[in-house]
């Protein structure tokens, strides 16, 4: 930045509490702005009467983003009027943006060098944050299936009195001469058994 | 038949979106040779961005916001067509118990009457500008929405001036029960099942209809990326077709079950059964117990529903004019008129058989019965479509009545 210029104002609506820590230590890295974080857009108004950002992020799944550029329309709240974005033209940064799941307004006659940096340093982060619950969803459901295996062993020692070795080698078979994956095997178990259970003996 | 075209659509977690969904999912989007997908999205602005980005070909658009994106007025739209409604009716206007008990006192009755609620809401404002409490705040879903106009007419039409006597909020739909609950807004229009809910659940009372302030009336479209149409002109004619044909099962009352069980699904509305079926019945909630009938409540078929007739845009179009959004001017008006595309829309469904106008455009509320109309395919019958005040929308005197609407 320039010596001497005013620091960008910037205010990031998430109610995701931890996406919006990963940005806001993205931004912080990034430089000497002055940046709020807020997750709840209950008195939103008057936040950003108070702060005067120079530009608004907000997250796509938010559904407030209606109400918030309806409030960008009604000039009491915010003294400049706001556009999506720098430049419409620049359509790779918006689609980046769309596609990352963050919407950014800025406020108009700011110059796109100054708010660049800042969009993109967003838009990677929103993309890390996303790359991030994918893998913790695969992990949960790693664990989902490890647990599907789990109840099947149970199932076949106590109907075919098997131990734990065995159970899980007769799974490891069926599913390789099936073509299959244990988990789905397991799965396959689990339905079988519950269907052929006598009533009211439901596990 | 073998899949030729693909499309995106985007919508929003409605019973309206209803024809959309029944395209998919009873068959008659794959009938037509189209792989449709549906993607749900959280707000109006999403679907606005996600259209203009691409992602979407078409999606389920307040009517008036396919306007507003041509006269330029929205930020990062595109040009944006309506080749299609998807239907008319199917918004109400809810109060929270304590204005509703206040209403009742000033004779207000649970027959969903628009000029009796609102000779009692004027009342209730009344006592609100010469009190001590707040102005009463009411909520809409979006600026450019049938719903923030429809609320507008009626107050004003019944004395309450939506300018001063009161305030307009934005609130997202699936928030609007809550924010009645807690207070922070007192009443609201929005579109189903957001009305029943908040009956069923105790938390509001529903006022008046859309359906009785303005009888078949314009609500949500299929709007349409311009340029997308231009170039896919044959898969733009397959999904109407196939629209058109979903319209005409959502219609028939034998499959209002059916049609609520799939809406109701996660991927769709994701709320209870027993809050789609009074919107599809046309018996809606008074209080948790009781139910009202309520004329052509929201209409998918009949009546052609799914037109895109020119003089609904106008009509939304002298709404924005009325409420400061645009400036009046022959060009403007031109634009509005311009979106809308009957065209389109007769040349796609002309071999369905099904009842087409032939003209494009009508002078709305002038029907005070049903009454045949020229068509072309099937007889039509248009009508009853009048406004609660008795008000005229002549098309080809926009500038009169635009000169003749009180702020």
């Amino acid at each position: 930045m320039p010596a001497g210029q005013k620091p960008l104002s910037i205010l990031v609506i998430d109610e995701n509490q931890l996406r919006a820590s990963v940005i806001e230590a993205g931004l912080r890295e990034a430089g000497d702005d002055d940046l709020t974080i807020v997750h709840d857009v209950i008195g939103i108004a008057r936040r950003i009467e108070e702060i005067q950002p120079d530009v608004i992020m907000i997250n796509l799944e938010n559904p407030n983003r209606d109400m918030l550029e309806h409030m960008f329309q009604l000039s009491r709240a915010v003294k400049r009027p706001i556009a999506m974005f720098v430049d419409r033209s620049d359509s790779a940064s918006i689609e980046a943006a769309v596609e990352a799941g963050v919407s950014a307004y800025v406020v108009d006659g700011l110059k796109r060098e100054r708010v660049k940096p800042v969009l993109d340093m967003a838009i990677s982060r929103f993309n890390a944050f996303s790359r991030m619950s994918r893998e913790l969803d695969e992990a949960r459901s790693e664990l989902e299936k490890r647990k599907l295996v789990e109840r099947a062993k149970g199932i076949l020692m106590s109907t075919r009195g098997l131990s734990e070795q065995q159970a899980y080698v007769l799974l490891r078979k069926t599913a390789m001469s099936q073509n299959r994956k244990i988990s789905e095997i397991a799965e396959s178990l689990i339905t079988a058994a519950g269907l052929l259970a006598p009533p009211n003996e439901e596990e | 038949m073998a899949i030729s075209h693909q499309i995106t659509a985007g919508f929003m977690p409605l019973l309206d979106s209803a024809v959309l969904v029944t395209a998919k999912e009873m068959g008659f989007a794959e009938a037509e040779g189209i792989d449709l997908m549906l993607v749900r999205e959280m707000s109006w602005a999403n679907i606005r961005d996600r259209l203009a980005v691409g992602h979407f070909q078409v999606a389920h658009m307040l009517a008036p916001m396919p306007i507003a994106c041509n006269l330029g007025l929205t930020p990062l739209a595109v040009p944006t067509i309506v080749p299609m409604a998807l239907g008319l009716g199917g918004n109400a206007v809810t109060v929270s118990n304590a204005v509703w008990d206040a209403m009742s006192a000033h004779g207000a009755e649970a027959n969903f009457d628009p000029a009796t609620a609102g000779q009692a809401l004027k009342k209730v404002v009344l006592e609100r500008v010469v009190g001590i409490k707040p102005q009463l705040r009411f909520a809409v879903v979006h600026p450019y929405s049938g719903h923030n106009y429809e609320l507008r007419y009626w107050l004003a039409a019944c004395g309450i001036d939506p300018l001063r006597d009161i305030e307009i909020v934005i609130v997202p739909p699936p928030l609007m029960v809550d924010a009645l609950a807690s207070g922070t807004i007192d009443g609201y229009c929005v579109g189903e099942p957001w009305n029943t809910a908040a009956a069923l659940l105790g938390r509001g009372h529903i006022a008046t209809v859309k359906a009785a302030i303005w009888r078949s009336s314009p609500e949500k479209v299929l709007g349409a990326d311009a340029h997308w149409a231009e170039e896919n002109p044959e898969a733009l004619t397959a999904l109407l077709r196939a629209l058109g044909n979903a319209a005409k099962w959502c219609g028939d009352s034998h499959n209002h079950d059916d049609l609520a069980r799939i809406l109701a699904e996660k991927l769709y509305v994701a709320q209870p059964v027993g809050w789609m079926l009074p919107a599809l019945r046309s018996q809606l909630p008074i209080g948790k117990e009781r139910t009202a009938d309520v004329s052509d409540f929201f209409v998918t078929f009949a009546k052609a529903a799914t037109f895109p007739w020119k003089s609904h845009a106008l009509w939304f179009y002298s709404q924005m004019v009325r409420w400061g959004q645009v400036q009046h001017t022959a060009k403007n008006a031109q634009v509005a008129r311009e979106t809308y595309r009957p065209d389109l829309y007769r040349a796609a469904l002309k071999p369905l058989g099904i009842a087409l106008p032939v003209a494009n455009a009508k002078v709305e509320g002038a029907l005070t019965a049903a009454t045949p109309v020229g068509s072309s395919g099937a007889s039509l019958v248009l009508g009853p479509d009048g406004f609660f005040d008795g008000g005229l929308f002549d098309p080809d005197k926009l500038d009169a009545y635009i000169a003749s609407q009180k702020q």
